[in-house]
């Protein structure tokens, strides 16, 4: 999995709340099998002007100029500054996938929906919820301020604005470890197999039917 | 010392181990595949050389791609080559690993959360998930059942355990009795009106109280179904009479003498009556009235008699934001009568609402009646090949089709429009679905969440209705 250490990087404000994830990538474009490409299609419906078709060259398609994304001073943005709930909706990953691709290495909300949460952790992608006043308070600044960036200490755990101003975030231990040292949760979990097979032991012996039943 | 929740119960139960940095690996008992979210994670296993732990927790089938137009000419004839692709490789996926899958034209195929309980495939008190957020349904059985990412699918399949964190509890109850023409789906969406889209943010939540006993396991499956619409990855309905009778001579449920033992075992899948819950939510089910969504967000909803809301009733300005956005998208206006409200489509189906009582409850609404004028098309997609039999079998389809409503093959369809079935720009839909998400049924469409019974009596009306009115006496 790819490390998150330290990242600074041009903010850019998506102000609405309950951004689910139909809307950060439309369902036409899960039907990929790959885990890369959703760059160009992240936020699709609000980005262009029309339809958007699944390996569709997006480079000549009408853009809507009034969504965020597509104003001139965002150019680049790296860090997503969100209204409360974001991600809410489909347990999908390309959604952390198209946040990915496009450039994102971080979102900072009030809030976020669970799974979308945990999706991004797998991904390199660093959730970081701030208080409503500390988001508002971006909200403004990134408003006011053109080239507005922000650091993001994932170790020190702050978010640091351009004035250095620092903000304090929580991040449970082991997904700040993983993130740090980019860990397979697959090859730490199987470090533990003699307990899951112990654990599985004891279950067959509890409950038989649960085992050898689908075939 | 207080008593524990189900919940809890089912938590500790599947507990392999407690890590220092307070993560905690659970086992999960059954996995469910479709061939949107798995095909990255098979290709990681792939990668890194890795074999599925257990074979036979697995269970899979394709639901989201395929049409619900005559199929019989199986994969290769999809129309669509990316949707092709992608169940093809579901197909060859579990080919490989040898995990058991119900291709397209098996008759037990269907939507992943209807298929897996009529099969037995979920039993009370297992732990299961799936790549799929409505893997909640699955709480109606007293089972730990939740969505995960592909990421997580990977990890399930190469290890058998999640890493997770404990949850919250919380409790909704609802009390009382339910009046004529009020469904498990106006329930749900009540509840999720009254505690919003995130109210169940970091909770597993258990439905209880009088209304949820005395539902039938299609009813409970319907309110498990969205209580991801609330915020809670978790809905939990105790394990009664009524679970075990459906679950009983299901192909996977244990046989003969295991089943007087897991009978035995599924009596403690209760929360203690002195177990506290972080949260409790109380409603009296009197209260509820048919629902129907007007918004863009499950919580934007509101009975049948009521209006649409005002935004300058509101004072948060992120509310009034989202209601102002929610209206201009849906084309409707502030104060405007729900029943006003003109529609273009009608789709009863997906996972929330295409077990057979969904569709008896929506065929006594059209039977000896006809669809509106005005309706361009009222689709009926039952959620699983068995359904479909079943309903045939009590003639159902000919009373849909005889009202003019189309019966279609089982899958997902126009709940998330990734196969033909999808709305046209500005069109205004009464779906039994579970997301009224922008542009979630198809580029521009507009969603109504209903019950089957609602969403019968407006593709009647052509607009939304009173059903209470149809079904009186």
């Amino acid at each position: 999995m790819k490390k998150f250490n330290q990242h600074s990087g041009i903010a850019v404000p998506l102000d609405r709340a309950n951004v689910d994830t139909d809307m950060i990538i439309p369902k036409q474009f899960l039907k990929s099998i790959k885990r890369s490409g959703f760059g160009p299609n992240l936020f699709d419906e609000l980005r262009y002007l029309d339809e958007g078709l699944p390996d569709q060259d997006c480079s000549g398609r009408p853009v809507n100029e009034e969504f965020v994304l597509n104003l001139p001073r965002y150019k680049g943005a790296s860090v997503l500054l969100a209204r409360e709930n974001f991600g809410c909706g489909s347990s999908r990953e390309h959604a952390p996938w198209a946040l990915d691709d496009y450039g994102f290495r971080s979102v900072i909300a009030p809030s976020f929906a669970e799974i979308f949460y945990n999706n991004c952790f797998k991904n390199g992608l660093l959730p970081i919820v701030l208080s409503e006043a500390e988001v508002d308070q971006l909200f403004s600044e990134v408003a006011a301020n053109e080239g507005y960036e922000l650091t993001v200490d994932l170790e020190r755990q702050v978010v640091v604005t351009p004035s250095g101003a620092e903000m304090a975030f929580e991040i449970d231990d082991f997904r700040k470890h993983c993130l740090l040292n980019g860990l397979d949760d697959i090859g730490l979990t199987l470090q533990h197999a003699d307990d899951i097979r112990a654990y599985e032991e004891k279950a067959r012996a509890a409950s038989p039917w649960l085992f050898d039943a689908i075939r | 010392m207080a008593g524990k929740t189900l919940y809890d119960k089912l938590f500790e139960q599947h507990l392999v181990r407690m890590n220092e940095d307070g993560s905690a690996l659970i086992y999960i008992d059954r996995q469910v595949l479709h061939e949107v979210t798995s095909p990255q994670a098979f290709e990681g296993l792939r990668i890194a050389g890795r074999k599925p732990w257990r074979i036979d927790a697995n269970i899979a089938t394709p639901d989201h791609n395929v049409p619900t137009t005559e199929r019989s000419g199986g994969v290769e004839e999809i129309v669509d080559p990316v949707s092709k692709i992608q169940v093809k490789t579901l197909d060859e996926n579990c080919d490989d690993f040898g995990i058991l899958e119900f291709k397209m034209n098996d008759n037990r195929q269907g939507i992943v959360h209807v298929m897996a309980p009529e099969q037995g495939a979920i039993l009370p008190g297992v732990t299961a998930v799936c790549g799929d957020s409505h893997t909640a349904t699955l709480g109606a059985l007293g089972a730990l059942a939740h969505g995960i990412g592909t990421s997580e699918v990977e990890h399930v399949l190469a290890t058998q355990c999640l890493i997770t964190k404990k949850m919250k509890n919380m409790l909704v109850r609802v009390d009382g009795e339910l009046g004529v023409g009020v469904t498990p789906k106006d329930v749900i969406l009540h509840i999720i009106g009254v505690i919003g889209t995130a109210g169940g943010t970091g909770y597993a939540i258990e439905f209880g109280g009088d209304v949820f006993r005395n539902m039938t396991m299609e009813g409970r499956m319907t309110v498990s179904n969205m209580a991801i619409e609330a915020g809670a990855r978790v809905g939990l309905v105790a394990v009664d009479q009524t679970t075990i009778d459906y679950v009983e001579g299901r192909p996977f449920a244990p046989k003969a003498e295991q089943w007087d033992a897991a009978v035995a075992a599924w009596q403690n899948l209760v929360s203690d009556a002195d177990a506290e819950f972080d949260a409790v939510v109380e409603i009296n089910a009197a209260d509820i009235e048919p629902q129907v969504t007007w918004g863009t967000s499950p919580e934007m909803v509101v009975g049948v008699s009521e209006l649409v809301p005002n935004p300058q009733n509101e004072t948060d300005p992120v509310k009034v934001d989202g209601i102002e956005r929610a209206l201009k998208y849906m084309g409707l206006d502030a104060d405007q009568k729900i029943t006003d409200i003109q529609l273009d489509r009608v789709f009863i189906g997906s996972c929330t609402n295409s077990r057979i009582e969904d569709l008896r409850d929506a065929a006594k609404v059209v039977e000896g009646r006809q669809v509106a004028g005005n309706i361009i098309q009222a689709l009926v997609v039952p959620g699983s090949g068995l359904v479909k039999d079943q309903a045939e079998a009590e003639g159902l389809d000919k009373i849909f089709t005889a009202a003019g409503l189309e019966w279609r093959e089982p899958g997902c369809s126009m709940c998330l429009a990734m196969n033909p079935d999808k709305l046209g720009a500005g069109e205004h839909c009464a779906s039994t679905s579970n997301r009224n998400f922008e542009g979630r049924q198809g580029f521009g469409g507009r969603t109504h969440l209903v019950s089957p019974a609602m969403a019968a009596a407006a593709a009647i009306a052509g607009h939304f209705v009173d059903v209470r009115e149809m079904v009186k006496g």
